[in-house]
């Protein structure tokens, strides 16, 4: 009953300080547009891409791309010198059948259009050369094995020259793109893809990963605003005096910190369908998942950051003191919650991240949204992240002894 | 005389190393003001701290209704106002009351006679639906007093009730407080105002900790030879 009374009345408050929802519910939203507007915008650009002997059909295809163009060069190093002056993003080289593409990579976004423009320029050359070999192969239905037999010879003829041509580069994987390598392909199922390598002049091919860090973003988004707007309510509470009026009547502990639960939590379901719904429409991102299962993994998170948040408050005496915890706890969250990958780091600043709730509630979150793994597969995750809302919810109600001893 | 509604015997408490009450010995009886004085930093406020339990004593006794404290379950016979006001200012006074008369165990069926009553004796009716931001210092107060009125508990502890307020306020105020003692209620109080002190029952005079004095004003001013409570305030300081 008093529960209840506290969630009503922490919630009235709430839904009065305009400005604090608008921070809540908006930031995010905002933070989610602009990021949407600066990674689309940039997926869209244009870039141009320097190739050296590759066939005119490919040119020809990579060209017909929206936002691709294409110069040719003739020679390496007339290439590498435009893409050091930043004429050209990308050289497309081709070695005997093989292909090595280096990329500037100064913007992972240009870098992904590029790969994504040869594979499909590739694709299409390779079905219309399979379509005219197979309106060929159709005509010559009764001839099929001569036929056969006879490109199996070529096979082994092409196999050969390939072997000879170029020694440097893995032989035994040559053949296919040529059209009379193709048309043995059709035939013989073993059809062998050339060999794409990849150079980037700046970082790897990981550099960008936005997908990835959303699902972790978002819970960030309701850690960071739960746990900093919860840990200043209860101060504001203990520095006007309320709590210890509060304290005053027969309330119990316990019913204080889970009316702040239970108010916090509402709100922080809200939210976290809004991002979600943000995440979903305007980024259009794709979540394989139940979106539920998301909501309720947030709130859970949400109740984490809210008892942190209330459990630091009393170490603050001033909202400005409470601030100065964002640097020492909020940051390091981002750091350890997998945003950045954490197999490169050392083994044990990798164990770090194991006291780090974002780390619990971003893998779930990532599981549900790019494999679709359901809730009760993530026992885990979810266990982990009960165990810190215990542990922190008894403390702060063990805590509340410091303002009245029963 | 029935039983002391507060009991304190021999009140010591200390905070780490820090002695801020040697040695109390107080008593509240049914139907009595008893104002508590002292300079500042005297421990007044660590008297009303311990009496509701919010801190332990160190050593000696503390009963209130004849119970040791801390006793959560006590608290609901008790209205308490603190120095500051404590009010939650985006809620408007009525919601403020009823949160704290919730809080108090207040059933819902009294609970808008009780909101109406209490508004009426701070004379706060007419503004009961703004906001405390709105409100000034003097009307702050009268709701923070009206809070601890809520539910007529049996026992008032109020820590300087009427700072920031005008004086015919102030007088409307302490004849309820008259009111509530002739119900045969009890009041603790902390003042300031040493015209104040001469309306309470017995005066406790609050310094280094321990409690110099507790008499009738009359008794304390013949006992000092003075003429006012506040010449005995300042004798009894200029003695130590």
């Amino acid at each position: 009953m008093r529960t209840i009374g506290i969630m009503n009345r922490v919630l009235k408050e709430l839904f009065r300080d305009k400005r604090t929802l608008a921070l809540m519910f908006l930031a995010p939203i905002l933070i989610m547009l602009l990021m949407s507007v600066i990674f689309n915008t940039n997926s869209s650009t244009d870039v141009s891409i320097g190739t050296i002997s590759v066939s005119h059909k490919l040119n020809q295809q990579m060209a017909d791309i929206k936002h691709v163009t294409v110069k040719t060069y003739d020679t390496k190093s007339a290439a590498k010198k435009a893409l050091k002056n930043e004429k050209i993003d990308a050289i497309v080289k081709k070695n005997g059948s093989n292909y090595s593409l280096t990329y500037a990579n100064t913007d992972s976004t240009k870098t992904a259009t590029v790969k994504l423009a040869f594979k499909n320029a590739l694709t299409a050359t390779s079905i219309n050369q399979l379509k005219s070999a197979l309106t060929k192969s159709t005509k010559a239905t009764v001839k099929l094995q001569a036929q056969l037999q006879a490109i199996q010879k070529q096979q082994a003829a092409a196999t050969a020259s390939a072997k000879a041509g170029s020694a440097a580069t893995a032989a035994q994987q040559a053949t296919s793109t040529k059209a009379t390598s193709t048309t043995m392909a059709t035939k013989s199922t073993s059809q062998k893809t050339p060999k794409i390598t990849n150079h980037y002049v700046y970082g790897d091919k990981d550099t960008g990963y936005f997908a990835k860090m959303l699902p972790i973003l978002m819970g960030f988004f309701v850690f960071f605003f739960v746990f900093l707007i919860s840990g200043m309510a209860l101060l504001k509470e203990r520095t006007t005096g309320t709590l210890d009026r509060l304290l005053a009547t027969p309330v119990k502990r316990s019913s204080i910190v889970f009316g702040y639960m239970l108010s916090y939590g509402v709100l922080a379901v809200i939210q976290t369908i809004l991002i979600v719904l943000v995440t979903v429409w305007l980024l259009g991102i794709e979540v394989v998942g139940n979106m539920a299962s998301v909501i309720v993994i947030n709130l859970i998170l949400a109740l984490v950051a809210l008892a942190f948040g209330i459990l630091l408050s009393t170490f603050a005496n001033s909202e400005f003191q409470m601030m100065q915890f964002i640097p020492l706890v909020i940051v390091p969250q981002v750091f350890f919650s997998g945003i950045i990958p954490l197999d490169s780091m050392a083994a044990w600043v990798k164990d770090i991240s194991y006291i780090i709730p974002i780390k619990y509630a971003g893998d779930a979150v990532t599981d549900i949204i790019m494999r679709g793994t359901s809730i009760w597969h993530l026992g885990f995750d979810i266990g982990i992240l009960l165990i810190f809302l215990v542990v922190l919810t008894v403390l702060n109600i063990v805590g509340l002894k410091r303002y009245r001893k029963v | 005389m029935s039983q002391a509604i507060i009991d304190l015997q021999h009140l010591a408490k200390k905070f780490g190393n820090q002695t801020v009450l040697k040695d109390i010995n107080l008593t509240v009886n049914p139907g009595e003001i008893v104002g508590l004085i002292g300079p500042s930093g005297a421990g007044k406020s660590t008297v009303i701290k311990v009496t509701l339990g919010m801190e332990v004593t160190s050593g000696g006794s503390a009963k209130v209704f004849g119970t040791v404290m801390p006793n959560r379950q006590l608290l609901g016979r008790i209205g308490y106002m603190a120095q500051t006001d404590a009010l939650y200012d985006t809620l408007t006074g009525r919601e403020n009351l009823k949160f704290y008369g919730l809080m108090k165990g207040i059933a819902k069926a009294d609970m808008t006679r009780e909101v109406d009553y209490v508004a009426k004796v701070v004379d706060l009716t007419a503004d009961l639906n703004k906001r405390v931001s709105g409100y000034s210092g003097g009307m702050m107060r009268r709701l923070s007093l009206a809070i601890a009125l809520l539910g007529k508990p049996d026992l008032l502890i109020l820590d300087e009730p009427t700072v920031g307020i005008d004086p015919a306020l102030r007088r409307q105020i302490w004849a309820e407080l008259g009111r509530i003692r002739d119900e045969g209620r009890s009041i603790l109080i902390t003042t300031h105002v040493m015209d104040e002190a001469e309306l309470c029952g017995r005066v406790a005079l609050l310094l280094d900790g321990k409690v110099m004095a507790f008499d009738a004003p009359a008794a304390l001013e013949q006992q000092y030879q003075v003429k006012t409570i506040e010449d005995v305030f300042l004798k009894a300081e200029g003695v130590e």
